[in-house]
């Protein structure tokens, strides 16, 4: 099974590196840009065959070393 | 006073903080590699600045498990003071001895300059040799410094003076405009609540002897020495 984490900044903390994608955006002539916010994505192979326990584990993960909650905030996705 | 500098792959600034120490101090201070699960018995453990594990993940985040880091946290808890430089800064928040967070700097650059920043407090055992409101001129080198916390975190640093030091214009005048990098309320380095934790982004120990163009830096560790033995 496949895990894959998208972590973004939480919607409070300013994401310069956004803020420059929408801005180059612009720039190129693409219209209609709103807000841009840039994150990362992280896959994770697990041996885990039951999504109850592979998110459980993969949670932890984040808790402990893939998000910084102060700041961050992420969205898990499995795939068989 | 006796102390160590955590030495992690990727730290660049832990001979300078090396011989900053051996200046004030008058004797060496423990070099000692991150993978060590036990430190030896110190008064004082410093993080230094760098890229360790090249800012892999997030600045600190890797460093923040290993051993000697684990070790460090034991430590503090007991008491023993810790200062975090930079990317010790980092470490200290991703370890959670410091509340918030360090993220990308507001413009965007990797920032390499001095900085003015006002002492908000000398009523610590890392401030004690500085006036309160006293200006000092650090350079900082980084490009994750725009410190972040929450409102109610900010609120209660604030409330118990947690804050240490301030970015401040030449003058010593906290303004927007003299904040490098985004910093909330120019927050430049907190202290824990018992204030036995020091993190800042500037580098005291780079302008630690006249040689160096400056000597701003020096009475934190000489005030360390002073606190400590």
């Amino acid at each position: 099974m496949k895990a894959r984490v998208h972590v973004t900044l939480k919607p409070a903390v300013l994401d310069p590196q956004g803020s420059a994608i929408k801005n180059a955006l612009q720039t190129l002539g693409f219209t209609g840009v709103g807000d841009v916010r840039q994150g990362k994505l992280i896959e994770i192979e697990l041996e885990e065959s039951s999504d109850e326990a592979a998110k459980a584990k993969v949670e932890a993960m984040c808790k402990d070393l893939l998000v910084n909650e102060v700041i961050e905030t992420y969205r898990l996705e499995l795939e068989r | 006073m006796k102390s160590a500098v955590i030495v992690f792959p990727g730290s660049n600034c832990d001979r300078d903080v090396q011989v900053a120490l051996r200046q004030s101090m008058g004797s060496e201070p423990i070099m000692v590699w991150h993978k060590e699960s036990e430190l030896p018995k110190v008064d004082l453990i410093v993080l230094p600045g760098g890229f360790s594990y090249g800012d892999y993940l997030r600045c600190g985040a890797m460093s923040a498990h290993s051993p000697a880091m684990r070790a460090t946290v034991e430590a503090a808890d007991k008491g023993v003071a810790v200062l975090g430089i930079c990317n010790g800064f980092q470490i200290l928040t991703e370890a959670k001895l410091l509340p918030g967070a360090l993220s990308r700097n507001r413009d965007l650059k990797f920032l390499c300059r001095d900085v003015t920043i006002r002492v908000e407090t000398s009523q610590s055992v890392f401030t004690s040799r500085y006036e309160e409101g006293q200006s000092l001129r650090f350079p900082v080198a980084n490009h994750d410094g725009c410190y972040v916390i929450d409102e109610e975190g900010r609120r209660r640093l604030e409330d118990q003076g947690q804050v240490a030091f301030r970015y401040c214009d030449e003058e010593g005048s906290v303004r927007p405009e003299a904040n490098p990098n985004g910093s909330i309320s120019n927050i430049a380095g907190i202290f824990n609540e018992t204030k036995t934790v020091l993190g800042l982004m500037p580098h005291p120990e780079r302008l630690s002897d006249p040689a160096l163009g400056g000597n701003d830096g020096r009475a934190l560790f000489d005030g360390l020495v002073e606190a400590l033995n």
